[in-house]
């Protein structure tokens, strides 16, 4: 897949659904400077963001800690007013029709529920019901699809508190879903998941993307979270849109590298001559080679598995932080630096 | 959902929105009677020990500040009925705090109705109905017993009195969370006005010193929750000589604290959506 397809997506079907123009968030903070004194300081933490995302499409929000995914996500659902530029969600101002909005989009939150937490999981979902006036029929058939394919049925009447950390976010991607929402954002979904979970709630958006056509916006950590779900994946950092097209692409700028961990059967010397590939690391017998990540694994493994007496082997994809900190190094110098921070 | 956005649809929504919630908790609160039970019938003898300290205090004088049992009954049943209805309906605002704190507050303003009439019904706590009951039923036995000729005039202003009152205290509740939208352990003071403010009308104005009833009538206006038409209604001189139609403010002063309130809220809302927590 090309980066052109994925602008063909976003210009072709459909109308512009989200389009953000030049939007800020400013937060005034006091910060201390001596004993009494208060430094009023700005912080940008959303600075200058511009981006179309159409009906239908399943987009990847990444970028490291306090890059301002959250900031937008929450000015986004009207939770925060920008201090600047322009939002519309479905031809709505979210920060001036907030309620109107809501009726419209599904909000999960990966830290904190969206659902009562004393009450039992089906009672919060009567209450979504309610609240949202989700006609009997269309309710009856989006509970069942969620119980069915998020494994519900068993937790439909324990307290949301005594839920674990998966079974809650599932019971939270069921709630967000209940009344046809058009769009789904989804702050950190997959955060402190086990594989499985993780697997589940992966296999589950793609489900209600492809058959209900819902947008989906979600950031993550989780670089395996866009691969496996996202052909369109934007990248911000310090508040500014840094890369916006296919996950591909996004490799190919930072020149990132993924890196096969492999458990020979003795201590060897580092492993040599395999093309494309290097080792970056021995411990014992296993051993680190960092190879391109826009190249297929299968010919470095196979390359090894021939000369080398190979017991175990792992892929490791490389991490966000990673590949944005090698958009900085190749790209010309930028204004600011990670470091500078 | 696209109905005729009128300008009372806004109110509509956030009443039913309001009972949609509390029916839901009410729900839940009464799959355990029992423990529902347990839980308001030690909320009504909480409340109902300060009574018995009244009546304690009654076996052995006969008059406080020239107010008899009766009368005194009338200041503390219409007090604790009007704290108990407003911490009923509205108690839980004072929570905003931990809301804001845990980030929680987001998770409301998602959801298709006013933040204000989510945060007064999450965890709508029934066992409160105890406090109201036990304070009805002393506020019932006081206005049989008081020595007061029941015009409808009178009937009038005693039911003015409960229901302004109830809107005071629930106003003092409001103001209390909206701060709380900038010092998020505030709710300590609020509870000093509500909860000790209840404390202090329960004893006849005469009692307490003249720069303190002044305080409660200008500042935060706690004496129109009962002081004032109480007065009026056992016929007897306020201590600060106001004038007489001061004693039928009630309704309108409950009007302007809560129009206060409102504002105050909107302010502390607008404030958290534009520098988020």
């Amino acid at each position: 897949m090309t980066a052109d397809q994925v602008d063909g997506q976003v210009d072709g079907n459909g109308p512009e659904f989200i389009a953000l123009e030049g939007v800020e968030k400013v937060f005034r903070v006091r910060r201390k400077a001596g004993r009494l004194r208060r430094v009023k300081q700005e912080v940008r933490a959303v600075d200058g963001i511009g981006f179309r995302i159409g009906r239908g499409e399943m987009v990847g929000y990444i970028g490291p800690n306090g890059a301002g995914k959250s900031t937008t996500i929450k000015m986004l659902t009207g939770i925060l007013v920008p201090s600047g530029g322009r939002i519309r969600v479905a031809g709505i101002d979210p920060s001036k029709e907030r309620t109107r909005l809501a009726r419209r989009m599904g909000v999960v939150f990966g830290q904190r529920t969206t659902l009562w937490w004393d009450l039992p999981l089906k009672d919060s979902y009567e209450l979504v019901r309610r609240m949202y006036r989700v006609p009997h029929d269309t309710y009856r058939k989006n509970l069942d699809r969620c119980v069915e394919l998020l494994d519900l049925g068993p937790l439909l009447d324990a307290p949301v508190r005594q839920l674990s950390l998966g079974q809650r976010m599932r019971g939270d991607i069921a709630a967000a879903l209940l009344h046809d929402p058009e769009v789904l954002y989804l702050d950190e979904p997959t955060i402190g998941l086990d594989v499985i979970s993780k697997a589940r709630v992966r296999e589950f958006l793609r489900e209600v993307n492809a058959t209900l056509g819902t947008t989906v916006l979600l950031t993550t950590h989780d670089l395996t979270d866009i691969e496996q779900l996202c052909r369109r994946v934007m990248v911000i950092d310090h508040g500014r849109l840094m890369y916006d097209g296919a996950l591909d692409g996004l490799h190919g700028i930072g020149g990132s590298e993924r890196t096969l961990v492999v458990d020979l059967e003795r201590e060897l010397p580092p492993i040599e001559g395999v093309p494309g590939a290097r080792t970056v690391k021995v411990e014992g017998p296993r051993q680190w080679l960092a190879f391109p990540a826009t190249q297929s694994a299968a010919p470095v493994v196979a390359a090894v598995a021939e000369r080398w007496p190979l017991v175990d082997l792992s892929v490791r994809e490389p991490d966000i932080e990673d590949v944005i900190a090698r958009m900085y190094t190749r790209s010309a110098p930028k204004p600011r630096t990670p470091e500078a921070r | 959902m696209a109905e005729s956005f009128g300008r009372a649809a806004p109110v509509r929504h956030g009443i039913r929105a309001y009972l949609l919630i509390v029916a839901m908790w009410v729900r839940s609160t009464l799959t355990y009677r029992a423990s529902f039970a347990i839980m308001a019938v030690g909320n009504a003898a909480g409340s109902g020990l300060e009574f018995v300290t009244i009546l304690l205090m009654f076996s052995h004088i006969d008059e406080l500040g020239g107010f008899g049992l009766p009368e005194v009954a009338l200041l503390y049943g219409s007090s604790a009925t009007a704290l108990g209805l407003a911490d009923l309906l509205l108690g839980n605002v004072e929570r905003l705090g931990a809301r804001v704190r845990d980030g929680t507050l987001d998770v409301l303003l998602v959801r298709p109705a006013p933040v204000y009439v989510q945060v007064a019904a999450d965890r709508f706590a029934l066992r409160r109905i105890g406090r109201l009951l036990q304070a009805v039923v002393v506020l019932g036995w006081a206005l049989a017993r008081v020595p007061v000729d029941w015009t409808p005039g009178r009937v009038v202003l005693a039911a003015a009195m409960v229901v302004s009152g109830a809107a005071i205290y629930g106003a003092l509740f409001t103001l209390g969370a909206a701060f709380q939208f900038w010092a998020q352990d505030a709710a300590q003071v609020q509870n000093s006005f509500t909860y000790g403010g209840n404390a202090m009308l329960q004893y006849p104005p005469t009692v307490f010193a003249k720069d303190l009833v002044r305080g409660v009538t200008y500042i935060i206006p706690l004496a129109f929750v009962n002081w004032l038409p109480a007065l009026r209604l056992l016929g007897r001189e306020d201590p600060l000589g106001l004038p007489s139609w001061v004693d039928f403010l009630g309704p309108v002063v409950a009007a302007v604290v809560c129009g206060g309130a409102a504002l105050a809220w909107r302010a502390g809302l607008r404030g958290y959506r534009s520098t988020g927590s």
